[in-house]
């Protein structure tokens, strides 16, 4: 057994201190309003202990000022800590709009994580310091979730669907991956290490080791594997919309509304085509439910978000 | 009203049949209408699932000493604390205080011969035995292991342990916790005695009425959601399961909607309790009654909108997950009017140092760090960090043990001698009541630390600098199974050779201290005429 433990996380992201703050802001709210109460029946039942077995106490109804005074008293704290948690929530979860992206896929019991760069890791994720990261994750099979106490973050990662969490980690060091939603047999195993890193570190750790092949030229590759070029081709004259610029786009759909196009439409997309068909075009794209992995869905959308058009851009 | 040569006089002459007596045979329990008798039916099973569930606790705080996975594999942990969490919700929980003092004493509370349906209740406790067989052939045919929340898709698809066979006996504990909650709600309707108007009810009147609500309105969507985990389960149904077309988070919402006011079936039936013991052990009215009473309603309400802040990181709405955080905070506000009229209540009192008194102190100390650690995971921003770890673990757990295990605990010893007609040795129930204290905040109140820390709950091993503070609660947990085990003990010897109870041994006020101990068959001898408030000790002073 150690003899040295601690009592508290490290604080290694750039929220950990705002979240300890309202950590202990509330605690200081309990433990007044708890000694409050065990001060006063303490002294209560010291000072009005009964003397004598026929004894009948004073009888007081209530009183009405004093139900309303603890009645509102709590209710503006309550709505108080509400809106300074609130407050806080949007910060955590509003990641700013240039943070590096990495993928994160969850399965029975791993971590299976990927950078842009095409650096795979599987229960270590490498990020540098002082940097905004933002995952996108999901899971092969049951619900995950995504759990790195010293950042003071966590996200469910969901079967069918995508989920982001973002962090900047403020302080170089090795710290706890949990999943922290149960998975079954080995829930307690899966986890794994996160290694905050100095940027010119991370660098070097980026191209060390083999060569990889970055995300969007594998999803390019696939692009190509699975046709979807003989239909999307990046003039527009194809059976299917040009893809390229398409990304973070609100377009029309067939049959009335609009869709953001993001990784969740990609995704929806390419295994459910149907779904959600742009306005113009014929619902003739088939499914590739169970041809493509978690990971290559992740790579094709990569591609997509890297298929700029530079001249539309400039001319908005 | 103290105890007086007359009491003493009158319980011995009471008439000598009541409603142990007037029947010995296992067919005068078995066939029994009385609730009474269907209360003591009720006070032994869920005794035996109590036991069990402990059982499965203790193997936990066995395991959980060292980091390393030692004492059994992953897949046995995960079984134990499943059917821990299973057994000791379903099982022993929800019906804990409803089925066994709710029973007994609603009926006699109210000046009634019996509950509506007699018959009907007869039945709720075959049903829940139904469901307790069920539970058992599950655990012993090999367990089950999706925790007691079956979160899907992995209780629909990936388990390999015997999910519908649990989630059938929690769908049949549900009918019975149903049939209990209609027999309130009607008898309170009806059946009152007359005089006995709404605001002269009880305070343990009014939060069973509150808890039967729940119960009515909040068990059938359990019973659907655990029917569609069935069948997607059996049959392969695409409700919850992507790979089928269905969605996982819908499982959370349906079975939150249920389960959070569960919550609140579990402490409830504990408020009710407190207030009666609260007014005898100060022998004085109950400060402001009707705050305390609708307070009970409020939280029976709001707590059907909170569901969602127990999904405030799997992806819901973030707006629907501001709407649940609000209405969260503002649960606590109910919450607060009753700690403080009971305060209130002791002040200027008559306060007696009884096993009832450190009941309703332990129990004070221990909600008071139950609900006010619900306001840390009520916030958005901080629950990101808490959820899913052991904070959550120690917050509950002091609500539910804490909370309603300490108010079945001490409405046991409060009503003990009107249930049985026995007294029991007060200096043992002080102990016990002392013990139950100490262990409870010695195993629980690490987890909360542990939890910041970042412990995540449902973990057979752990990183090694968790250690010192499970061990801590390992020992704890040792202390609170000997309080717990002592009771067991005296209380038993005490229907054998315990002293013969008068009818109203601590001088407390309400109709069930004004027939004899035990009970006659029908309650009373003629049906009482109310004349008076609830905790009527004497004329009451106007502010």
């Amino acid at each position: 057994m150690q003899t040295d433990f601690p009592l508290f996380p490290d604080q290694a992201s750039s929220f950990a201190f705002q979240v300890d703050a309202l950590y202990f802001g509330i605690l200081a709210l309990c433990v007044f309003f708890a000694l409050l109460v065990v001060i006063l029946v303490v002294i209560f039942a010291i000072k009005y202990q009964r003397k004598s077995d026929d004894e009948v106490p004073r009888q007081i109804a209530g009183h009405l000022g004093l139900e309303i005074f603890w009645t509102a008293i709590p209710a503006v704290l309550a709505l108080g800590v509400f809106v300074w948690a609130t407050v806080l929530y949007f910060h955590l979860i509003t990641p700013p709009p240039n943070a590096m992206e990495m993928y994160v896929v969850g399965k029975q019991w791993m971590w299976k994580l990927q950078h842009p760069e095409g650096k795979k890791e599987i229960n270590e994720l490498h990020v540098p310091l002082g940097e905004s990261v933002r995952l996108t994750m999901t899971s092969e099979d049951v619900l995950h979730s995504f759990y790195i106490p010293a950042f003071r973050v966590k996200k469910d990662v969901v079967p069918g669907r995508y989920t982001n969490l973002w962090f900047k980690a403020t302080q170089v060091g090795s710290y706890h991956l949990f999943c922290a939603e149960f998975c079954g047999t080995e829930h307690s195993r899966m986890i794994g290490t996160v290694h905050v890193l100095e940027p010119q570190n991370y660098e070097a750790w980026l191209t060390g080791g083999t060569a990889n092949e970055p995300m969007e030229v594998a999803g390019e590759r696939l692009f190509e594997q699975y046709a979807c070029h003989t239909c999307h081709k990046a003039d527009g004259a194809g059976r299917g919309p040009s893809l390229v610029g398409l990304f973070g786009k609100t377009v029309a759909l067939e049959g009335g509304g609009t869709a953001l196009v993001d990784e969740a439409y990609i995704r929806e997309s390419l295994l459910n085509p149907s779904a959600k068909v742009m306005a113009g075009y014929k619902p003739i794209m088939p499914t590739f439910k169970g041809q493509i992995s978690e990971e290559g869905i992740i790579q094709i959308i990569a591609y997509i978000k890297s298929l700029k058009a530079p001249e539309l851009t400039r001319m908005e | 009203m103290a105890i007086t040569e007359q009491d003493v006089q009158a319980s011995e002459d009471a008439p000598s049949v009541n409603y142990l007596n007037n029947g010995y045979g296992l067919k005068s329990w078995l066939l029994t209408r009385d609730h009474k008798r269907i209360a003591v039916l009720y006070i032994i099973s869920i005794s035996i699932f109590f036991a069990l569930g402990g059982l499965f606790a203790s193997l936990v705080r066995f395991e959980l000493m060292t980091p390393e996975g030692d004492l059994m594999s992953s897949d046995t942990y995960n079984k134990v604390f499943s059917m821990h969490g299973i057994i000791m919700v379903f099982f022993f929980l929800v019906p804990s205080i409803p089925a066994t003092l709710g029973n007994f004493l609603v009926p006699i509370m109210v000046g009634a011969k019996d509950l509506a349906f007699p018959r009907i209740n007869l039945l709720s406790w075959y049903v829940y035995v139904v469901a307790g067989i069920l539970g058992t052939i599950a655990v012993v045919g090999g367990g089950v292991d999706t925790g007691w929340t079956f979160y899907t898709p992995y209780s629909s698809t990936y388990s390999n342990s015997n999910v519908i066979l649990a989630a059938m006996a929690a769908f049949m504990a549900g009918f019975s916790s149903i049939l209990t909650g209609l027999n309130f709600v009607v008898t309170i309707h009806t059946m009152r005695a007359p005089g006995m108007t709404w605001f002269r009810l009880p305070l343990f009147v009014w939060s069973h009425y509150a808890t039967s609500i729940i119960m009515l309105l909040g068990t059938p969507v359990i019973a659907i959601t655990l029917v569609l985990l069935m069948l997607e389960r059996g049959f392969g149904f695409g409700f919850f399961d992507p790979n089928l077309g269905g969605d996982p988070v819908l499982f959370q919402h349906l079975f939150w909607f249920y389960s959070h006011p569960a919550v609140y079936i579990m402490i409830l039936p504990s408020m009710g309790v407190m207030s009666e013991m609260v007014a005898a052990v100060a022998r004085k009215r109950v400060f402001g009654y009707e705050f305390v009473a609708f307070s009970s309603v409020a939280i029976a309400i709001l707590g059907f909108l909170v569901w969602g802040h127990h999904m405030f990181v799997s992806s819901q709405s973030t707006y629907a997950g501001m709407v649940f955080s609000v209405i969260t905070f503002l649960v606590a506000v109910p919450s607060a009017i009753k700690v403080f009229n009971w305060t209130a209540t002791l002040y200027k009192g008559s306060i007696v140092y009884d096993t009832q008194m450190f009941y309703v102190y332990g129990y004070l100390g221990l909600f008071l760090v139950g609900g006010l650690t619900g306001l840390f995971l009520s916030s958005m921003g901080l629950d990101i960090h808490l959820h899913d770890t052991y904070f959550v673990v120690a917050h509950f757990h002091y609500i539910m043990v804490g909370g309603q295990v300490m108010g079945y605990l001490g409405g046991m010893h409060f009503w003990w001698p009107k249930i049985t007609g026995k007294m029991y040795p007060d200096i043992w129930g002080r102990v016990s009541a002392l013990l139950v204290f100490l262990g409870f905040n010695l195993t629980f109140f690490p987890q909360f630390i542990l939890g910041y820390m970042g412990m995540p709950r449902r973990y057979h091993v752990y990183p090694d600098e968790f250690q010192v503070l499970n061990v801590a609660s390992s020992l704890g947990a040792s202390i609170l199974a000997l309080g717990y085990v002592i009771p067991g003990a005296y209380l038993t010897w005490s229907i054998f050779k315990g002293p013969k109870a008068p009818d109203n041994p601590w001088g407390a006020k309400g109709l069930e201290w004004e027939t004899t101990s035990p009970p006659p068959t029908f309650n009373f001898e003629e049906t009482p005429l109310v004349t008076e408030e609830a905790y009527q000790y004497g004329p009451i002073e106007e502010h």
